[in-house]
């Protein structure tokens, strides 16, 4: 008799089975934790860094240093006087002066108004506490020994700051208006650059889904030229156009290109094709199901617009509108070039470390930038997730009908769209083939003996190609890779949950901020991985980081579409996994590998903002050349070497289209019957 | 009809009551899984033997495919041990055990050819190249397909691709094969002729074979033993002529085949009371009073020549030797045989299903709104416990 009455329908306690790990779990994970490890050296220990220091204070001291004076002869009456004592008496420095940077260094001399450095009189110094600092010539002294010197040499003593803790930096940035200021212009030229980029791309965008206009495939096109040049190059076309010798100038009716204007007008030329890809997808996937049911309910044109398209691309005009607005808060090329007295926080953080020296204040800077940048990449990534969720239920595409009428319009609009695209690159072009405007026109290509010019020459150039496949060929192998490990190991759910975390990380970190922090991790003697510092592996390993998450994500929907019992079916068969994933998974893959590929190596090539920190005179690269060219006032041979990035790219798009129809082409034997 | 599976109460039927040939192959000990606070699998015991055929049956989500997985070291179990040809196996990962496995999906590798994706698992095996050569070119004539060695799997029907994923499987003669519902993705006369064809090589090759699959003439007919799962417990093990015969509970009666569900009340230990009438059936547990569940399968119901005319409607009471009177309220040709709905007062509302033969409904003249004699034989009328509908 079966008495299922005796089953308890609860677990019972006791051990849970553990199991053993195989060969493959073992490497898998060894593998994953590897590229866990590149991520938080490259990424997570270079930003704690960073954040680290914007609390870092460093002053100077006074009271911690005890000074004895000698009479003429050199003898010493035994009076001693702490440094505050004679800054209270002389006044030299504020409190100002005193809080410096880690660098910072004061004089002495300054204390004693008779002091000359031909007296016979001796000084004696001494830190009154163990810690204090000061430097005679290069030779720091920490003891609390008497020092005595005479006044040649006293001449060379400077007080260094001690280091603390707090948020001294932040309440000095927040009593600045100099810099404070910058977030609100930040702001609103974001915003401003937002609503008409994704308007303008939103109805391109339309026209290229639901019209039945002629020529899509090369508005298309051109739509998606700006992503191949760096952001600063729209900048030079409209110095050409609009600025102090510009051939439109007029048109601004007295106002100059150089800030918000010029800002805005670049910015939505470099973000337009990222507006546009995403509010395409999510026009391309509304279900035509609606329109037929709108059509038979009588809705007008108009009402069918608001209540069906609408709401159908919602989510991804949410998503554009916060990608465009991180990429034109985070930009530092454009403002750079254009921005002129207008200060934005990328370029404030520039300033502050490039031309001030001031460490701490560009990692406040840093933090004060991540702040919106991180709210919009999370707002981004929580209206992506809606999407998807949508997309499963959808269905039958949208076919659009012809309407003569419309069809024209939308031409006509597309048309002008497009000719402000081409239009600033061609501005561009012949900026570079003219022998100096405004006042010779003539045919020259004198702007591209870029070895005559600050920037670094032809060699930057290279080095930007050189970096561009580096970055491509080592960033597909672990972005895919990793991928890979954290998709398809078996159990290790933490482990794999703080994966995808750190992967999704680089996404948020603007540019500027990854490279600040570089400099932090990186430039410190202290640090064993200093040696890569200078070099062409610290660009390729910034790059590669700086470009992850989009790359990551690339790489996991690829392997998701993949069957999830190949795992299980080569485990049976008692194969090594890393034989499935040669021999299978990344065949099966490759469109999205070499996708993650032409992504880095465009991306490598227009990168500004990343790298401005990090290259050393050996190491200069194309994108970079052009913003110092600009800033040195050679205008056109920047804009010659914009141009060359812009052809590189799109002769390695061009490669990468052909390489993947004929790898498709090659095994669509098995892609279809 | 409202009424839920219920639990035997005849007579014991040893859970493992045929053995095939005697050696016990794998063997489950206690197993639980958990997903969370959901627990898939209940204290699962069983033991499969040497050379069997195997078939988890159940209801969507029942356990088949967790307790599957768990065998293949897949998905752990929580607790308990897994023991085959001997060996504990219980916390091994999958490619340190010995089985070979057929998904629903096949799971081909796309990019590869047939040819390549059976000798996959033959590489690194220490075979030489014309060793594995032979091998598929073995496996393929096995499954019929030589002709197809170059072909994409994409370029095969889903017959084929399944017959390539079984022989992917067990290319390297594994001790077990799994098969989690190999036919489900395959349109029905496809699935006919591959039950068949499956077997065939099962039972050529000998391979100790567990199978997955939610449907019953699948199970039926392909199976040496049937293990019937319900809400991630065992409900019965055995011969598909047990099963079908003898189901151990009301769960099991239902969802194989079809049952007659009857209210009624327990009496003797070999009698049920319906109505007024007490009938003999077979023998039981339950105490004299119980209310129970009196069911019998539509094909048991035995109809007999009418003698008495009476012009009332039937009742019980005048039941003998468990045959009483009933009216013919339908009738339905299913071809090979009339499916007819019996009434009588004693059922209630529930009307008796009985399945005549074209034979008997000529030779005894039936025709609808009809009365006619019927006989529950005792050996195949049984009580299970009552169970009230939610
Ligand atoms: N990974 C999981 N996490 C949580 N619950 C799970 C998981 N896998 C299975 N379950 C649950 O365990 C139960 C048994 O699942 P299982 O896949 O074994 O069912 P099945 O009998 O194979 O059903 P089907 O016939 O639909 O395949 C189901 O209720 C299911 O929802
Ligand atoms: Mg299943």
């Amino acid at each position: 008799m079966t008495t299922h009455s005796t089953i308890t329908h609860e677990l019972p306690a006791g051990p849970v089975v553990k199991g053993k790990l195989s060969r493959d779990d073992i490497i898998m994970r060894a593998c994953m934790g590897v590229i866990a490890l590149y991520l938080v050296l490259t990424l997570a220990f270079p930003l704690y860094t960073m954040l680290s220091k914007s609390f870092s204070i460093y002053r100077v001291d006074l009271s911690q240093y005890e000074f004895q004076v000698s009479n003429e002869n050199g003898q010493f009456d035994g009076t001693i006087v702490t440094g505050a004592e004679l800054n209270a008496k002389t006044g030299v420095y504020t409190a100002t002066d005193l809080s410096t940077s880690a660098d910072g260094r004061i004089a002495v001399t300054k204390f004693f108004p008779d002091f000359s450095f031909r007296s016979p009189v001796l000084y004696q110094i001494r830190n009154a506490v163990p810690g204090g600092r000061f430097l005679v010539g290069s030779t720091l002294h920490n003891d609390t020994n008497w020092l005595e010197l005479n006044s040649n040499d006293f001449r060379r003593v400077q007080l260094r700051p001690v280091k603390s803790t707090g948020l001294a930096n932040f309440v000095n940035y927040f009593s600045t208006p100099a810099l404070f200021n910058s977030i609100k212009n930040s702001i609103w030229i974001s915003v401003l650059s937002t609503i008409v980029t994704v308007s303008l791309a939103f109805w391109f965008a339309y026209a290229l889904n639901r019209s039945c206009m002629r020529f899509k495939g090369i508005f298309r096109l051109i739509a998606m030229a700006p992503i191949l040049v760096p952001s600063l190059l729209p900048g030079i076309a409209l110095v050409y156009l609009f600025g102090n010798q510009g051939m439109l100038r007029e048109l601004l009716f007295g106002h100059s290109i150089y800030g918000p204007i010029g800002i805005v007008i670049g910015s939505i030329f470099f973000t337009f094709p990222h507006a546009f890809l995403i509010i395409s997808t999510a026009l391309a996937i509304s279900d035509s199901r609606l329109y037929e049911a709108a059509t038979s309910l009588r809705a007008t044109p108009w009402r069918t617009f608001w209540t069906v398209t609408i709401p159908g691309a919602r989510y991804g005009l949410i998503s554009a509108a916060f990608v465009v607005f991180n990429l034109v808060i985070t930009d530092f090329g454009l403002p750079k070039v254009i921005g002129g007295q207008f200060n934005v926080l990328a370029v404030d953080i520039y300033k502050q470390v490039i031309g001030q020296q001031n460490f701490e204040m560009g990692a406040v800077v840093s933090v004060v930038l991540v702040i919106p940048a991180i709210l919009a990449f999370a707002i981004d990534r929580m209206v992506q997730s809606k999407q998807v969720a949508s997309l499963s239920a959808r269905s039958v595409p949208y076919q659009p009908s012809p309407n003569a009428k419309m069809d024209r319009i939308f031409f006509a609009y597309c048309t002008l769209v497009g000719v402000f695209i081409v239009g600033l690159l061609a501005v561009c072009q012949f900026a570079a083939l003219i022998k100096f405007w405004p006042y010779d026109l003539s045919f020259s290509l004198n702007n591209y003996q870029f070895d005559k010019m600050d920037g670094g020459g032809w060699s930057s150039y290279f080095n930007s190609i050189k970096l561009g496949l580096l970055t491509a060929v080592a960033g597909t192998c672990i972005v895919f890779f990793g991928a890979y490990l954290v998709e398809k190991s078996n159990g290790f759910k933490t482990g794999r949950a703080l994966f995808q975390m750190l992967a999704m990380l680089p996404m948020a970190i603007p540019g500027m901020v990854l490279g600040l922090a570089y400099i932090f991790f990186f430039n410190n003697p202290s640090n064993p991985l200093s040696v890569i510092y200078g070099t062409m592996a610290i660009l390729v390993i910034c790059s590669v980081t700086h470009f992850y998450t989009v790359s990551h994500l690339t790489a996991v929907t690829a392997l998701k579409q993949m069957d999830r019992e190949f795992e299980s079916v080569s485990a049976s068969l008692k194969q090594p996994t890393l034989k499935l994933f040669s021999r299978v998974t990344v065949p099966v893959c490759l469109p999205s590998v070499l996708d993650i590929s032409i992504y880095l190596f465009v991306n490598a090539m227009t990168t500004v903002s990343a790298v401005v920190f990090l290259y050393s005179p050996s190491t200069t690269l194309a994108s970079i050349a052009v913003l110092n060219m600009d800033d040195a006032g050679d205008i056109a041979p920047a804009a010659a070497m914009g141009m060359m990035i812009f052809y590189t790219n799109a002769a390695a798009r061009i490669i990468h289209l052909i390489a993947s129809r004929g790898i498709l082409k090659r095994t669509q034997a098995w892609r279809s019957r | 009809m409202v009424l839920l599976p219920g639990k035997a109460k005849f007579k014991d039927i040893p859970v493992n009551q045929s053995n095939p040939s005697g050696a016990v192959y794998l063997c489950i000990e206690d197993l639980w899984k958990s997903f969370g606070s959901f627990v898939a699998l209940k204290d699962i015991s069983l033991n499969i033997y040497e050379s069997e055929f195997v078939c988890f049956l159940g209801p969507s989500g029942c356990g088949k495919t967790t307790l599957l997985r768990a065998i293949a070291g897949l998905d752990l179990q929580t607790m308990g041990a897994v023991l085959q040809d001997g060996k504990d196996i219980s916390n091994l990962p999958p490619s340190e055990r010995d089985f070979g496995i057929v998904f629903q999906s096949y799971a081909l590798f796309p990019n590869l050819t047939i040819e390549k994706n059976i000798a996959f698992g033959l590489e690194n095996t220490g075979r030489s190249k014309s060793e594995t050569a032979a091998r598929v070119a073995e496996l393929l004539e096995l499954v019929g397909l030589s002709d197809q060695s170059r072909k994409y799997p994409a370029q095969l029907s889903g017959g084929q691709q399944q017959r390539i994923a079984l022989a992917r499987a067990i290319a390297t003669k594994p001790g077990l094969l799994l098969l989690d519902e190999p036919l489900s993705a395959l349109d029905a006369k496809v699935r006919v002729h591959l039950r068949h064809e499956i077997k065939e090589l099962q039972r050529k090759l000998g391979v100790t074979t567990v199978m997955v699959t939610h449907d019953q003439e699948e199970a039926l007919s392909m199976a040496d033993r049937i293990v019937v799962m319900n809400h991630g417990v065992i409900e019965q093990v055995g011969t598909p002529t047990e099963i079908y015969r003898e189901p151990a509970s009301l769960f099991v009666a239902d969802f194989i085949g079809e049952m007659n569900q009857l209210k009624a009340t327990a009496a003797a230990h070999d009698s049920v009371s319906i109505g007024d009438a007490s009938l003999k059936s077979q023998t039981h547990t339950f105490a004299s009073g119980d209310t129970i569940i009196a069911a019998i399968r539509p094909e048991d119901v035995i109809p007999h020549a009418h003698e008495a005319s009476s012009s009332d409607a039937p009742g019980l009471q005048d039941a003998q030797e468990n045959t009483f009177e009933v009216m013919i309220a339908e009738m339905e040709y299913l071809g090979s045989f009339w499916r007819c709905r019996l009434q009588n007062a004693g059922f209630g509302d529930t009307e008796l299903i009985a399945d005549f033969s074209i034979n008997a409904v000529r030779r005894l003249n039936l025709s609808e709104n009809s009365t006619m004699l019927v006989e529950l034989p005792q050996d195949r009328l049984m009580a299970f416990d009552y169970v009230e509908a939610p």
